[in-house]
This record gives C-alpha cells, sequence and structure tokens, in this order.
C-alpha cells in the first residue's frame, strides 16, 4: 500500500502521462501550422482554389487539435511547482528564465495571432491575414526552442553556478543556456519530428481519400507534398539525430550505454549495434541478437575505431564522483525505446520513398494494400516522437538535473501520495475521455474532406466572412 | 531600484492582466443558463469571446512563467501548496477550452448542452477558486522552514476565502455579462444589462464585506486607497450600466478587478506569501526571489516585449470591436449522413 501512495513514483507516473498525452498535440501543432501556411501561401501567389481548399481543411484539423496541445500545456507548466517543488526551488533561477521568455516571445503570439487568423479571413487584407499563420508558425517554432532549452539544462547544466548559501543553481550566462549544445542539436530533431508526424498525418489522409477516388483535385497534390515532406524531414531528422547522440555521447554516455544495453567499454569492431535482441529481462545476459559491428562506434564518435564507455565502468566511475547509489537507467526502456525510434523513423521515410515512386509521374497505385500501409503505417510517427521523448527522460534517470540533483530529491515534500494519487486518477480520466472524442473529431474532419470553394470565396473571389466560428 | 520588488509589481500586472480578460471570459460562459435562451443566444454569447479567449488565458500562462522565473521559491510553495484547488482550476480550464472548439463541431443539441455544462462549470469553478487562493495568500497560510504549506484543501476553505471566491466570482460573472451587452445587440443586449444590475448588486454587498473584513485584519494606509477606489469602480460601473452606457460599464469594471488585484498585491508587501501562525516562516520578496543576473536579464526581456504585446493584443480587440447578432449565427442544418454545416460562413 504505501508504495501506490509514493508520492514520487506516482508523480512520475503522471508528469509521464501528461507529458506524453500534451506531446500528442505539439508535434500536430507546429508542424501541420506550417503546413497550413504554406498551403495558404501557395494559394496566396497562384490564386489556385485546392490551395485555398486545402489551408480550410488542413486548418480545420489542425484547430481541433490546438485547442488540446493548449490546455494540456497550462497542466505542463503548472506541475513543476506542483509535483516538483523541491527542484523547481534549486533550478527556478534559470529554468524559468526560457519558460518565462517562451510565454512573452512565442506564447502570446501564438495565442493572439491564431484568432485573428480564424476570425479575420474578411477582415484582414489577403497579405496580413496570410502574415497571421506565419506568425503562428514561428510562435510555435520558438516555443520549442525555449523549452528544448530548458529541458537541455536537465541533460547537460550550462551557464550556472552552485549557491551553496541558497542552495539552488543559480544562472550565469543566459547565452550558454539557450546555446547549450544539447538545445542546439535537439531542436532541429524535435522540429524535422513534427513535420514527419504532420506529412504522416497529410500522407493518411490524403491516400484515405483517393483510395476511394474523392477529392483528386485537393488530395492528390496534398499527398504529393505529404510524400516529399516526409523524405525531406525524415533525412533532416536523421542528421540533426545523429547531432543529438554525438552531443548525447559527450554529455551523458550512461544514456548511450543504455541505449545499446552496452555493459562493458568496447572499442571498433566490438563496439556493435544490435539490431534486435532477446535477453533474460534484467538486461544482463543475452540470448540472441542481430548485430552490426562498428555502427556503434560510429554513431557515438564518427569513427571505426571509437571506444564507447559500458555501463558498467560509468556506474563504477559515478559511484566514486557522486557516492554511492544505481546510476543506470532502466535498460529494456532505454533500448527498446530507441530502436523503436530510430527504426520507425527509417520505415516512414522509406515508405514515403516508395510512395513517391508509385506516384511518379502521375501514376496513381492501384493495389489496395499499399493504400493501407499508407494509411496505417503512416500515423505511427506520432509512435515514433513519442518512443524519442520517453528515451531522452527515462535515459537521464535517475537524475532529474544530470549530475547536479536526483529526481527522488526533486519532488514535493509537502504533497502526499493521496494527492497525487487523485491527480493521477483525475488526469487520466479526463485526458481518456477527452481522447476519444478528440480521435473522432479529428477523423469526421478529416474523412469528410475538403469543401467545395464556394463555401470559401464568393463570386467576386473575395473570401467569405466567417463571423462566427463558435 | 530593486529588481525583485520591480518583478513584484509585473508578477502583479500579469494577474491583472489575466483577472480583467479571463474574467469577462469566465463571466461569459458562467452566463450561458441565465441569457442563452436558446442555442442562437449561446453561440452569440460565445462568439463575443471566440476570437479572444485563448490569448486572455494565456495571460495565466505567462504569468505563471514569470512567478517561476523572478519568485522561485513562491511558485514551488504556491503551486505544491494549493495542490488540489489548482487541480479543480486546471481541469477546469481544460474541459472550458476544448468544449469551445468542440462544441460547434457537431449539431446534435445533446452534444452541445454537454460541451454547455462544461462551458459553463469550467468558468465559475476557476472564477471562484482564484479568490478562495488569492484570499488564502493574502490572509497567509502555514509554512514550514523548508516553506512547504503544512495544511489541506479544507483549511484553504475557510470563511474569509469563501468570501473571497464568492468575490471573484460574481465581480467576474458580472464583468462577463455587462461584456455580453457590450459585444451583442437586441434583445439579448437588453437581457444582459437587466442581469448586470442584478448581479452587480449582489457583487457590490460580497465585495463589501471582503473589503471590510481584509481592512480589519491587513490594514495599511496603501491598501485601504486602494480597495476605495475599486470599491467607488465597482459603483460606478454599476451605475453606468444602469444609464445604459456599456463601454463606461465595462471600463469600470475592469477597473475594479484591476483595483482589487493589486490592493491585494499591496496588502502583501513585502511579504510574497506570509506565513501564519509561524511569521518567521513567510516567503518575502526578498527571500523567495531570483538572483540578480536572472531578474536584469527578465527586466530587459520584459521592457522590449510588453509594449509589443500590449499593441498586438490591443490591435486584435480592436479589429474584433464590432457586435455579434443573432444574424451573424448561420442557420444549422441537421445532421445526416455525418455532413456538417456548423462552420458554414455566412455573408453579414
Amino acid at each position: 500500500m504505501n508504495e501506490l501512495l509514493d508520492p514520487l513514483l506516482l508523480s512520475r507516473w503522471q508528469f509521464g502521462l501528461t507529458t506524453i498525452y500534451h506531446f500528442l498535440f505539439v508535434p500536430l501543432t507546429i508542424g501541420l501550422v506550417t503546413c497550413t501556411a504554406i498551403f495558404q501561401t501557395a494559394w496566396y501567389r497562384t490564386g489556385k482554389a485546392h490551395y485555398l481548399q486545402l489551408t480550410h481543411f488542413f486548418g480545420k484539423i489542425f484547430l481541433i487539435n490546438f485547442a488540446m496541445g493548449v490546455v494540456t500545456g497550462i497542466v505542463q507548466e503548472f506541475q513543476f511547482g506542483m509535483n516538483w517543488s523541491d527542484y523547481s526551488r534549486f533550478v527556478g533561477d534559470i529554468f524559468g528564465a526560457p519558460l518565462a521568455l517562451e510565454g512573452l516571445l512565442a506564447f502570446f503570439l501564438e495565442a493572439t495571432f491564431i484568432g485573428l487568423w480564424i476570425f479575420g479571413w474578411d477582415r484582414l487584407p489577403k497579405g496580413l491575414h496570410l502574415a497571421t499563420i506565419w506568425i503562428v508558425s514561428v510562435g510555435s517554432i520558438l516555443s520549442a526552442y525555449f523549452i528544448l532549452a530548458a529541458n537541455a539544462f536537465m541533460q547537460n547544466p550550462v551557464g550556472y553556478h552552485l549557491n551553496a548559501a541558497k542552495g539552488r543553481a543559480e544562472l550565469t550566462d543566459l547565452w550558454a543556456v539557450l546555446t547549450n549544445k544539447v538545445a542546439l542539436a535537439a531542436f532541429p530533431h524535435t522540429i524535422f519530428g513534427c513535420f514527419m508526424v504532420s506529412a504522416g498525418l497529410i500522407i493518411a489522409v490524403a491516400a484515405w481519400h483517393l483510395s476511394r477516388n474523392n477529392h483528386l483535385e485537393t488530395m492528390r497534390p496534398a499527398l504529393t507534398f505529404g510524400l516529399w515532406l516526409m523524405v525531406g524531414a525524415g533525412i533532416g531528422t536523421v542528421l540533426s539525430g545523429d547531432q543529438l547522440g554525438l552531443a548525447m555521447v559527450e554529455t551523458q554516455p550512461m544514456k548511450m550505454a543504455a541505449a545499446e544495453a552496452l555493459y562493458k567499454t568496447s572499442t571498433g569492431a566490438d563496439a556493435s549495434f544490435s539490431i534486435f535482441t532477446l535477453g533474460t529481462p534484467d538486461g544482463v545476459h543475452e540470448l540472441f541478437s542481430i548485430r552490426v559491428p562498428y555502427l556503434l562506434s560510429f554513431l557515438s564518435t564518427h569513427s571505426l575505431n571509437g571506444t564507447v564507455e559500458g555501463i558498467n565502468d560509468l556506474q563504477a566511475q559515478y559511484t566514486q564522483l557522486y557516492g554511492p547509489g544505481d546510476y543506470t537507467p532502466t535498460i529494456w526502456i532505454t533500448y527498446w525505446a530507441f530502436r523503436w525510434m530510430i527504426g520507425l523513423g527509417m520505415l516512414h521515410v522509406a515508405i514515403a520513398v516508395v510512395g513517391l515512386w508509385l506516384t511518379r509521374k502521375g501514376r496513381t497505385p492501384t493495389r489496395a494494400w499499399q493504400w493501407k500501409i499508407a494509411i496505417w503505417a503512416m500515423p505511427l510517427s506520432l509512435l515514433a516522437m513519442i518512443v524519442g521523448w520517453i528515451f531522452t527522460e527515462m535515459g537521464r534517470q535517475p537524475w532529474i538535473v544530470f549530475s547536479l540533483m536526483k529526481t527522488a530529491d526533486g519532488v514535493s515534500p509537502g504533497t502526499t501520495g493521496i494527492e497525487v494519487l487523485i491527480s493521477l486518477v483525475a488526469f487520466t480520466a479526463i485526458y481518456g475521455t477527452l481522447a476519444v472524442v478528440e480521435f473522432k473529431l479529428i477523423k469526421r474532419a478529416a474523412q469528410k474532406g475538403p469543401e467545395p470553394i464556394e463555401k470559401h470565396l464568393d463570386d467576386a473571389g473575395e473570401p467569405i466572412p466567417v463571423a462566427t466560428v463558435y | 531600484m530593486d529588481l525583485a520588488v520591480l518583478w513584484f509589481g509585473i508578477v502583479a500586472f500579469f494577474f491583472v492582466g489575466y483577472f480583467v480578460l479571463d474574467g469577462f471570459d469566465f463571466g461569459v460562459g458562467m452566463a450561458l443558463p441565465f441569457l442563452g435562451r436558446d442555442d442562437v443566444d449561446r453561440r452569440v454569447m460565445i462568439n463575443t469571446i471566440g476570437p479572444v479567449w485563448d490569448l486572455n488565458e494565456t495571460w495565466v500562462i505567462v504569468g505563471g512563467a514569470a512567478l517561476f522565473a523572478a519568485f522561485p521559491e513562491w511558485y514551488a510553495t504556491l503551486f505544491s501548496g494549493f495542490y488540489l484547488a489548482l487541480l479543480l482550476i486546471l481541469l477546469a480550464l481544460i474541459v472550458r477550452g476544448v468544449s469551445f472548439e468542440y462544441r460547434h463541431q457537431r449539431a446534435g443539441a445533446r452534444w452541445k448542452k454537454w460541451f454547455d455544462g462544461m462551458i459553463i462549470v469550467g468558468s465559475a469553478v476557476p472564477a471562484f477558486l482564484w479568490g478562495v487562493a488569492f484570499a488564502n495568500i493574502v490572509q497567509g497560510v502555514a509554512l514550514n522552514a523548508n516553506h512547504d504549506y503544512t495544511g489541506t484543501l479544507f483549511d484553504l476553505l475557510n470563511g474569509y476565502a469563501i468570501v473571497g471566491g464568492l468575490t471573484t466570482l460574481l465581480l467576474f460573472f458580472t464583468h462577463g455579462v455587462v461584456f455580453i451587452s457590450l459585444k451583442t445587440d437586441g434583445d439579448l443586449r437588453v437581457r444582459a444589462r437587466r442581469l448586470a444590475a442584478r448581479s452587480g448588486a449582489v457583487a457590490i454587498v460580497v465585495a463589501a464585506v471582503f473589503l471590510g473584513w481584509t481592512a480589519i485584519s491587513h490594514f495599511s494606509p496603501v491598501f485601504l486607497a486602494l480597495a476605495i477606489f475599486a470599491a467607488v469602480a465597482l459603483v460606478a460601473s454599476w451605475i453606468a450600466n444602469l444609464r445604459g452606457a456599456e463601454g463606461w460599464s465595462f471600463g469600470f469594471m475592469a477597473a475594479t478587478i484591476a483595483l482589487a488585484v493589486v490592493s491585494l498585491f499591496a496588502a502583501l508587501f513585502p511579504d510574497v506569501m506570509p506565513s501564519s501562525p509561524n511569521p518567521e516562516n513567510s516567503l518575502t520578496i526578498a527571500n523567495a526571489s531570483s538572483s540578480q543576473t536572472t531578474l536584469t536579464i527578465m527586466t530587459w526581456v520584459a521592457a522590449i516585449f510588453l509594449p509589443l504585446i500590449l499593441v498586438y493584443q490591443g490591435f486584435t480587440y480592436w479589429i474584433f470591436r464590432k457586435r455579434v447578432t443573432r444574424d451573424h449565427i448561420p442557420q444549422e442544418a441537421p445532421e445526416a449522413g455525418g455532413t456538417d454545416d456548423t462552420q458554414q460562413p455566412v455573408t453579414a
């Protein structure tokens, strides 16, 4: 019973669940708003009707998704204080600044200009109205940057000194915090990932309609757009992921060792990368494995003869540095999350490349299973993103701020297990219910397809007023 | 000037912005069952805040982040201490926000009724609980040496705090109803004026009790002066409403809320979270604030971006200054075969 009511364990579950849930909406918001802006720009420049239809169509899906992103985002900010008050006290001097910057520079922009975009079709000049959606896009990307800079401090603390009298870390160099090497690599990696997720949605929706021979004039260009975006964003994700991997090896070697479940320090061919491994549940003993020699060495150091430190050595090293304790993350989670992230990402790019081939020069796939793969596999890009975050955050454990504070020391001392249990149950219930409604609404809007152009433009070609949306 | 004191003022400014702006959103939500005679009425009401509720709500997000950055100790103590109260506020804000977006996605009456209910509850709960929270902050709560709150949710629901909660509930309710009279036309506008006259009268009485109670327990000339100004503005708003001066009534109501928030911060000064009964555990501006480095940087950021933010938010309000009427609400096709005409735009 006591273990069930452990505020630390419950707070971790709550933070994990609410963050993953919040992050179901973030990538779609960031990616889809930019895609919508691109469609609207294409309409603005060419005047072609189908671009405007696509703007409204994906804009609507984006908006259903946006409200959830906003309200679940408030939970994220409040939780640091509610469940992790000692963490907040310890890092607030540094961690609060990027959050406040995020609010002042990004959230206000997003929230204000999204209202202008939704309701402003006929009230703003066309160019200005186009600018509003781009401002929302810039705002959402900026917000990602600041929150990733805050997160990067937890992975690789920089730009601070410890104030022993106050018992906290204090900011010495904001520029160092904002240009943290982990943030600089994680930012493009995340943004490209967001575009992959959005591309996945666009491809799936377009494929669903095209396989039924519906909305060809809008969905065909949408499919092509989505496929190219998936390939482009996929390449960007791989390249930035490579950089992030190097930064990780340098700053958190334990995380890389945990990603590979590498217990012994290995060099060269021995530093192999296992694509698939069956082992004992604790991950210590290997039963079966498919391995690529040198690959781990190359990923970690960009050299075939590099040395990758193993968990056992790192554990010994950390015990000396930070005192007795277990410094190993939960291996089966990091190992499999890392593989699912990479595997799914690669799979999506591969499917998109095949898709481009099948649809080259106006060709259309004729086989039902080909469409089915596009419809069912693409949404999994969201899963790739989620397991990526699970890897990043679980791989940081037992630290809440690497090398400075353990997760167990960050939890709110005054908050009881009962309180956290109540909130965990409440969030789970409400989030679960809303997820069902949200999914049904998005599915409905997506399956309905784009509206005819007469719904958006009058006879003179001017936008029809949007007097009321709600 | 002491930057921590300046940030005490900036935090106050964010809460003023939040309560003045989201305050009328809460009021519009709470007024749905009182003024919305049919679905068209209710849609008119929701559309008056349609383009702005999101940016209004963002004030609390930015305010919370400013609190975190400038006063980490205050943020940590307040948010962990008022855990269940804040949980209720969060849940309410979640269901309210998504209900605005979900409500119009389908035409069915049951569907809409369900989300109307969520909007009403989602508006009333925070309107009440924010008052409870602020009354408790001013009154002082039990803190230990680590500045952790040692009481429970039920300790927060004391008599003084409940009067504080009712005060904000009634102020926000009236604020929203006056906003509806300012932003709609026809029958709804007339009924909103009448309702504001009644709810305003109740608000005046309850606010007077809260003011008197606060003045007795936290007497300071600055607080009293500000609180009296707030009271005068409240009465002025009520009179302006009776005389049909909707703009003035709304302006005075905004001033009432702003002055009330400022007066509560003045009553706090120089504490940020007084501890009662152990005053030596109190959080003050001095012991709760961030380092000079952080405050200096944040001051620059605020100095550059706050004016810009005010300009573009003002621009939004100016763009959407027109009244929303029943004529603006498109006829809704009954739901059949998955068609959804609720977003059908209409020529004004």
